[in-house]
């Protein structure tokens, strides 16, 4: 006898095809790329790389915790700064650095958090910004670490320039699927289903036995070591830092930018969103002072005009979920 | 008497970042918006000025009296345009729109005025000054904005207590919907609000132009000096922001005279330490702004 229930499910066909395309897309990054391309291309690619991660790290926190941080350029700092000196001075193998250097941007991520979840909304923001400055004023105090003028990595001296070039590539590779899928990850875990609740109403789920604010902790430790591994690969990829271009608030306005345009709230969204914004900066790079003015006014017309950016527009129409977290409930017959 | 004096200055400093905070302390309190856009645009009002000296032969004091309406005007405008839309979609939206609205400021001026440092000459105003003491004097032009810092915050205040608009402007920051039953047009005084803060932070950015060379990127300094002392102040309260000012002033002056690269860290290190000890501020809300 047939009978009618409700069928709980994540994704689709739709979505498995997509998923499998995203698959080929890393594979072919992986594979492909490196073997077919100028080194110059290759090493901007590192840049993309480093876009996903400050994206999907942005998004992680205001997405879906709420909080909208512009003072992630701290993170990108002691990132930069922690690979150089923990592979020059201290004598860490390089991968080893650019982990260790993630593990102390989330120690003083966690330290900071109990000065600046005092502060909410838009003050919480300015608050993580005044942090980013002391910790960069502290920079340039510090002789070891190059004063004002800032450190060069010395530790891939000597090596072959095309195998320097596609170690980071094939790193900032592997870093950016590594932060998307742990992000994926979290957000299917118990933490990421108390986390969508405090999106949602912050009181109610709080009344629900949902921990805010360690969950919230949680995340700001997490995206702030995440963002860690992006300044650590921007300080590999240039082989130099300086206080004031690896602490510059322009990487937080990236980070926002991203998130923004391939929209909010969505695993896929600072995928597509760091790929439209790579793009447009390898285009209109001419344009200068005039390109962030276009960049500035496109984030404004998002926020108030399509608020669930690219790929908002994308699921819209379509029923694809190339990460799904999403529940979809239909009315099928089955068999008793 | 160098520590004596290094306090003094401090105040009178403190002064300027009360002017500064004034705006920001208003929308904050009247509708819960963080303007991100706050310090580029008291930077924009100091290029504006500067602008209409140099090329247009304008006085200062004419250009003053021009720019601060101007700016007024183009704040309510703002906030009916892209802040009240802003406010309909969710918390982070205003926030986000008027990180956007820095950017694009910041990078027009970038394009029109170039990434060069500038400042608005005052002549003798700028050098002369009055003596209080053997060895300790302090200047005219710091005295100047001291006094008109404390002015404008407490005519806002006055504003607040005792005219109509200012208390429908207190009645909306309780409680918005009640307020809007009793038939108070919310849109309208959102954006009466906002010329008043944009007005102000015109005004002071002006006086910061005068006081000390500016460029483009200048208002992401003037807009942590700011919130700064707005949160040492205590949220909600224009007297606490005032008392906020002067501390950070002090903070930062008292720290420079230690070691000139510590002055702007001191200032910070002093807002965490009050964030620490007492994250509602100094002076927490004493009259509903």
């Amino acid at each position: 006898m047939s009978a009618v229930t409700d069928v709980r499910r994540r994704g689709g066909r739709a979505s498995m095809v997509g998923s499998g395309l995203l698959v080929v897309a890393v594979l072919v990054l992986a594979l492909w790329v490196p073997y077919n391309v100028s080194l110059g291309t290759l090493s901007s690619l590192v840049g993309l790389f480093v876009l996903v991660i400050l994206g999907t790290t942005w998004n992680l926190m205001a997405g879906y915790a709420g909080m909208v941080s512009i003072g992630q350029q701290a993170f990108i700092g002691i990132g930069g700064y922690g690979v150089i000196h923990l592979a020059d001075a201290v004598g860490l193998p390089v991968l080893g650095a650019v982990v260790a250097a993630a593990v102390v941007c989330g120690a003083v991520a966690w330290a900071t958090s109990f000065l600046v979840f005092r502060l909410a909304g838009g003050y919480f923001a300015i608050g993580t910004w005044v942090v980013a400055e002391v910790v960069k004023l502290l920079t340039t105090q510090v002789d070891a670490l190059g004063g004002g003028s800032g450190l060069s990595l010395g530790a891939f001296q000597g090596a072959d320039r095309v195998a320097r070039v596609a170690t980071v590539y094939w790193l900032g590779l592997t870093l950016a699927v590594v932060v998307v899928l742990a992000t994926f990850a979290l957000m299917r875990s118990r933490v990421g289903l108390g986390l969508t609740a405090i999106r949602d109403d912050p009181t109610a789920a709080s009344g629900l036995g949902v921990p805010v604010d360690r969950s919230k902790r949680i995340v700001y430790v997490a995206s702030s070591a995440g963002v860690g591994l992006a300044g650590a690969l921007t300080a590999l990829n240039t082989l130099r830092v300086t206080p004031d271009s690896i602490f510059s608030v322009g990487f937080t306005a990236s980070m926002i930018f991203v998130v923004l345009i391939g929209g909010i709230g969505t695993i896929e969204g600072p995928i597509v969103g760091a790929v439209v914004s790579f793009v447009l900066q390898d285009r209109l790079a001419d344009l200068g002072s005039l390109y962030l003015v276009v960049l500035g006014v496109v984030a404004i017309v998002v926020v108030l005009l399509a608020p669930r950016g690219l790929w908002g527009l994308v699921t819209r129409v379509t029923d694809v979920h190339l990460f799904p977290l999403v529940h979809t409930v239909r009315r099928e017959a089955s068999e008793d | 008497m160098d520590w004596l004096n290094a306090v003094i200055q401090g105040l009178l400093l403190g002064g300027q970042y009360a002017l500064l905070a004034c705006g920001l302390s208003l929308i904050f309190g009247v509708m819960r918006i963080v303007n991100l856009a706050h310090g580029v645009i008291a930077v924009a009002a100091a290029y504006v000025a500067l602008w209409l000296v140099q090329d247009g032969s304008v006085p200062l004091l004419l250009a003053l009296v021009v720019v601060v309406p101007v700016f007024a005007a183009a704040g309510y405008a703002l906030q009916r345009g892209l802040f009240n839309p802003a406010l309909g979609g969710g918390e982070l939206a205003p926030l986000l729109v008027s990180f956007g609205l820095g950017i694009v400021l910041t990078n027009v001026l970038q394009q029109v005025f170039s990434a060069d440092s500038r400042s608005i000459g005052i002549g003798s105003l700028g050098t002369s000054s009055v003596p209080l003491a053997p060895d300790l004097s302090v200047g005219v032009f710091s005295l100047l904005t001291f006094v008109v810092g404390v002015g404008v915050i407490a005519a806002v205040q006055l504003f607040l207590s005792r005219t109509s608009t200012g208390r429908a402007m207190r009645a909306t920051s309780d409680d918005p919907e009640t307020a809007q039953l009793m038939g108070i047009d919310q849109r309208h005084l959102y954006g009466v609000a906002t010329a008043i803060a944009i007005g102000t932070v015109a005004l002071a950015g002006v006086f910061v132009g005068m006081s000390t060379q500016f460029s483009p990127t200048y208002g992401d300094l003037v807009l942590i000096f700011a919130f700064e002392a707005v949160i040492v102040g205590g949220l909600g309260s224009l007297w606490g922001t005032l008392l906020g000012g002067l501390v950070l002033g002090v903070a930062q002056t008292v720290g420079a005279q230690v070691d000139p690269a510590y002055g702007i860290l001191a200032g910070h290190l002093v807002f965490l330490a009050v964030l620490l000890v007492r994250p509602s501020g100094l002076m927490p809300r004493t009259v509903t702004a």
